[in-house]
């Protein structure tokens, strides 16, 4: 579903990614674990086309995102190129970014309406049956102003379903969120890794959910995969010290 | 008796007249200044350097200048360039370019203040540019600067006076009232006493949204 080769990612002369590979399987679940600054987001925002990798190709099921395909040649890719690839992702972020001049329907029909040609009432079909799943049916009249966080990223996770992705990036969703709503947006997640064959790429500190719908977990440092594995080896058994060193370090601090 | 009650009473017609003139000079001026300040900023920001650096320069340009000297220009220097429109018109397009200029640096500090995650969740999502713009940018941006653009609109009703060089708005009705029977106390005590009458209580108003404004965000 995904492919990274030799992606080269640097901001001014830091180098964030080192001709990074790896691959992602339809259907897959994976989780990305390590310090700060190792890359992890940037490989999320590379997904969403919200940065320009500087080297390497990315495929994203038989579509190149950097590049595209003309008389057999790879050349750099254009708006109109990206736009279509870019609708197979969705992506939730850490500080939601709900718009917040708009209800919480018209957050999840605007999408839908302006860029599927969904009706109206298609539409918010669409966005009641989501809302049911992320348990706030009641507040499809609400404005996200008027939501806790964990509601308001329950309602950003709808929204970015609302489009039937095919692979849902999660970039550290629960990390601005009060300790006790953190639960909300993991069951949410949970449930939705269980019941779709939706793939996810998450960049997680929270090593409990990594655990539980994680069918691979890589293990990220300065720009490269240090370790990847299933999460019952790596959180139990890993193979590098860097591995052990980080994870003894989340959970002291947890 | 310095104040001739009689004489300001009989001038009241002439100079409420003016008022008028003024009143209308400045809501359409903001409406021009409303509309072009907001294109202006958006090509300022558009990817076509040529357009932007144009408009760069107009906004500059016309900035650094004063008005008097814009509509001098537009008065006298295009009919010449055989572009005419009645004295009116000209006043109107006069003060709407020059305020546009400083509207769109409001507009412009307006958009900046959304924050790049509204940006962002709009990739994410594909919207088209023009609905980012419509639908999410827009909305969030001119309600934060509804007080500043008010404000240009009090400053643009006293600045109508300038137009008197050829229009008969409030100020330039004063001082053909006076002119006629060289009286000048009461035309231009009451003239001032009109401009207060407006100006003060729209600085309430903007003041009062300015506050709402700051709940809403």
């Amino acid at each position: 579903m995904i492919v990274f080769e030799k992606v080269v990612k640097q901001y001014g002369g830091n180098v964030v990614l080192r001709e990074l590979d790896f691959a992602v399987q339809p259907g897959e679940h994976v989780t990305l674990i390590g310090p700060s600054g190792s890359g992890k987001t940037t490989i999320l925002r590379l997904l969403m086309t919200l940065e320009k990798a500087d080297g390497g190709t990315i495929q994203v099921g038989e579509d190149y995102l950097t590049h595209m395909e003309r008389r057999g040649k790879l050349v750099p890719c254009d708006e109109k190129h990206l736009r279509r690839v870019r609708r197979r992702i969705g992506m939730v972020f850490q500080q939601f970014n709900l718009f917040p001049n708009m209800k919480v329907m018209q957050n999840l029909t605007e999408a839908p309406v302006r860029v599927l040609g969904l009706s109206k009432d298609e539409a918010a079909e669409r966005a009641r049956d989501l809302l049911e799943l992320v348990g706030l049916s009641d507040k499809a009249d609400a404005h996200p102003s008027q939501l806790s966080g964990g509601q308001q990223q329950r309602v950003a996770i709808a929204r970015a379903l609302a489009m039937r992705p095919d692979v849902l990036l999660l970039d550290e969703v629960t990390s601005a969120l009060d300790p006790e709503l953190v639960a909300g947006v993991l069951n949410v997640l949970k449930d939705i890794a269980k019941t779709t064959d939706i793939t996810l790429l998450c960049v997680t500190h929270e090593m409990g959910f990594a655990r539980d719908v994680s069918d691979r977990v890589l293990m990220f440092d300065q720009g490269v995969v240090v370790e990847e594995a299933t999460p019952a080896k790596l959180f139990t058994d890993p193979d590098h010290q860097r591995t052990r060193d980080f994870l003894r370090a989340v959970i002291e601090r947890a | 008796m310095l104040w001739d009650w009689g004489y300001a009473i009989d001038i009241l017609p002439e100079l409420l007249r003016g008022l008028l003139v003024t009143v209308q000079a400045t809501l359409l001026g903001s409406a021009v200044a409303y509309a072009l300040g907001l294109v202006f900023a958006l090509v300022r920001r558009s990817r076509i350097p040529v357009l932007s650096q144009a408009v760069w320069l107009l906004v500059e340009f016309v900035r650094s200048t004063p008005l008097l000297v814009q509509l001098f220009f537009l008065y006298f220097v295009l009919p010449d360039l055989g572009i005419r429109f009645d004295a009116f018109t000209t006043g109107v397009i006069g003060l709407g370019l020059h305020y546009a200029c400083y509207t769109a640096e409001v507009y412009r500090a307006g958009i900046e203040a959304v924050p790049k995650g509204q940006w962002e969740a709009c990739t994410a999502l594909s919207l088209p540019r023009s609905r980012v713009w419509t639908g999410v940018i827009l909305p969030q941006a001119v309600p934060r600067v509804l007080p500043a653009l008010g404000n240009y609109m009090i400053s643009m009703f006293k600045e109508t006076l300038l137009l008197a060089i050829s229009v008969l708005e409030l100020v330039g009705a004063a001082r053909e009232v006076g002119s006629d029977t060289f009286r000048y106390i009461e035309p231009f005590t009451l003239a001032g006493i009109f401009f207060l009458l407006v100006s003060y209580p729209a600085g309430v108003l903007v003041r009062r949204l300015e506050r709402r404004v700051g709940y809403a965000t």
